[in-house]
């Protein structure tokens, strides 16, 4: 089944409609835990998709090699190599970010992004295909997790991208925005309800711009005015 | 022609909008006991917060492409304007107000489909989003005007809310009171006992002196809706009680360290609560029975809370908890149908 999916259609699938924070709603806990900046997220986001593209791609070599009886025991150990690897590299290389998202990084290894991608795809898929469907689905994550992050920075602290230099170096410095001293965020956007209530948002306004789209596609451009409910007469079946 | 209704023939149709609109009259006496004890910042709160609510409910409606008309004409988003006006501090920041008032109709009340269907209280839910987002503006109380030197004028506190400008030559220490739940608190933690921490000029018969005559004037109000039937007693009943036995079993123990029964009843938004929102029709228990487990929960609660929590008034968290548990009451409360079984299938 998985076989007639173009690399086009991994790659959207993985930033959008099958988006693993938007849509499939895994990996809740580092989602909710760890986006209370946008660097936090970003952060989170990278070190998942580095655990997901090399677990994807090892998973995907020994599928052949792996009894199904055993396969959930065999795939949780070789994530939790490179959880275990990212972790002490994290460690060595962004030491204060280390300290920030310290707790989580353990926790990736418990994702579901991860274990779901391994089990679901890169068990029954290609090399090349694992890799390409880790790659997208790390960076839809990612890229949730930032947005999300974000706008609870933004939100509650009042700035974006706040020490971003721990996390791509000095340079990302002048990234850091911030709305000034006087700005009193909301504190609950730091805090865990900011986290459902933003994640609800960002849900509601992706569902929001799917129903456009498609509305859009479906209703001709010469007839703005019409209602949608029933589908086009060229989607019935020819005789 | 006269309207020709089948029976039964009752004195009163019960339409969302008389029920609202009782509940907005039984109001009264405790937002003229404010408006005497805190000022005029009461009164603009009052005012700004309910433009708010039926600005945000009309425009969710018409996003949702929905008539207008029937759900501001049936009071709903004014009642939970006023009882969300009467918790808050008297001298909040405008756009406190506005930011609450906008949570309470769009995100609690609108987005889970309007009202009928939230199923948490939107004017506590907004207390709880500013008590947890913006904790020292919403904890900073006027003190009541028998216990202060100056008492805000009318432009005082319209300034005040809306351009953060206190009077000349007065500062926020001058203003401002701890609320008795606070100030006992804070004694108690100081080691202080009850008998010297009352002897202090804060304290009046039960509660803080003029807090208490606030808790009065809502008890009038929750005695008329219980006259015209708006509400029944379980709630409030069984939530008074529950709180006085929780209270009275600790204070039996120790008098010395946890304040009498009735300091707790006449104290933050007890009576409020008891009265108006705990009994809120949409997301308290609707079987009888439900409801005075519903009730006599929350009562427990705010003691816990109170005594042991981190904020200092516990009425608003412990009413969203005890909302979320209501169906689930609600389920295990089903009263038997005449001629059935006694046990309900699940």
């Amino acid at each position: 089944m998985a076989a007639s999916q173009s690399s086009a259609q991994l790659i959207r699938d993985g930033l959008w409609s099958n988006n693993q924070a938007l849509v499939a709603l895994l990996g809740l806990c580092p989602l909710m835990a760890t986006t209370t900046s946008a660097t936090n997220g970003l952060g989170m986001g990278l070190a998942t998709t580095a655990v997901l593209m090399l677990s994807n791609v090892t998973v995907s070599l020994i599928r052949n090699l792996v009894r199904p009886e055993v396969r959930l025991p065999v795939f949780v150990m070789v994530i939790a190599s490179f959880v275990t690897a990212v972790e002490l590299s994290i460690q060595a290389y962004f030491y204060e970010l280390y300290l920030v998202l310290g707790l989580f990084i353990p926790l990736i290894v418990t994702n579901c992004v991860i274990i779901g991608r391994a089990e679901a795809f890169a068990s029954k898929n290609r090399v090349d295909r694992a890799l390409i469907d880790a790659l997208a689905m790390g960076i839809g994550f990612t890229l949730v997790l930032m947005v999300l992050g974000g706008m609870r920075e933004l939100l509650g602290q009042g700035t974006l991208f706040y020490q971003a230099d721990l996390l791509l170096g000095a340079a990302a410095a002048n990234l850091s925005v911030s709305l000034g001293p006087d700005f009193q965020g909301a504190l609950i956007a730091i805090l865990p309800p900011g986290a459902f209530i933003g994640l609800g948002l960002l849900i509601a306004l992706k569902n929001l711009i799917d129903t456009r789209l498609k509305r859009a596609a479906r209703i001709p451009a010469t007839k703005p005015t019409q209602d949608v409910a029933q589908p086009m007469p060229a989607a019935q079946p020819a005789p | 022609m006269p309207n020709l209704v089948s029976s039964p023939h009752g004195p009163h149709p019960n339409r969302v909008d008389r029920i609202m609109r009782e509940v907005l009259i039984a109001l009264l006496p405790g937002l003229l006991a404010m408006i005497w004890l805190f000022g005029w910042g009461v009164l603009i709160n009052l005012l700004l917060a309910g433009a708010v609510a039926v600005a945000a409910e009309a425009s969710v409606m018409l996003l949702r492409r929905r008539p207008v008309g029937p759900a501001i004409g049936d009071y709903s988003a004014l009642v939970t304007a006023a009882l969300f006006a009467l918790s808050i501090p008297p001298t909040l920041p405008w756009w406190m107000t506005l930011l609450g008032m906008l949570f309470a109709i769009v995100l609690v009340k609108q987005l889970y489909g309007g009202l009928g269907y939230n199923p948490f209280n939107p004017a506590m839910a907004a207390y709880v989003f500013l008590l947890v987002s913006f904790p020292v503006a919403m904890t900073t109380w006027l003190a009541p005007s028998m216990l202060t030197a100056h008492s805000l004028t009318f432009m005082e506190s319209l300034r005040l809310i809306f351009m953060g400008s206190l009077p000349t030559g007065l500062e926020w220490d001058a203003l401002s009171a701890a609320t008795p739940l606070d100030a006992m608190r804070g004694q108690l933690d100081q080691g202080l006992t009850i008998a010297e921490i009352r002897a202090g000029p804060l304290w009046g018969d039960f509660g803080g002196r003029g807090w208490e005559w606030v808790a009065n004037a809502f008890l009038l109000g929750g005695v008329y809706l219980l006259w015209r039937r708006i509400i029944t007693w379980h709630i409030p009943v069984s939530m008074l009680l529950a709180l006085l036995i929780a209270a009275g079993i600790f204070w039996l123990i120790d008098p010395q360290t946890h304040p009498f029964p009735a300091f707790h009843l006449f104290s933050g938004a007890a009576i409020l609560g008891a009265f108006f929102i705990a009994t809120d029709p949409v997301s308290a228990c609707t079987t009888r029975r439900g409801q005075i487990i519903f009730g006599a929960a929350i009562g427990v609660l705010v003691f816990v809370i109170r005594t042991w929590g981190g904020y200092p008034d516990a009425v608003a968290f412990a009413v969203l908890l005890m909302n979320i548990a209501a169906p689930t009451i609600d389920h295990y409360t089903q009263p038997r149908v005449f001629g059935q079984g006694r046990r309900i299938k699940h």
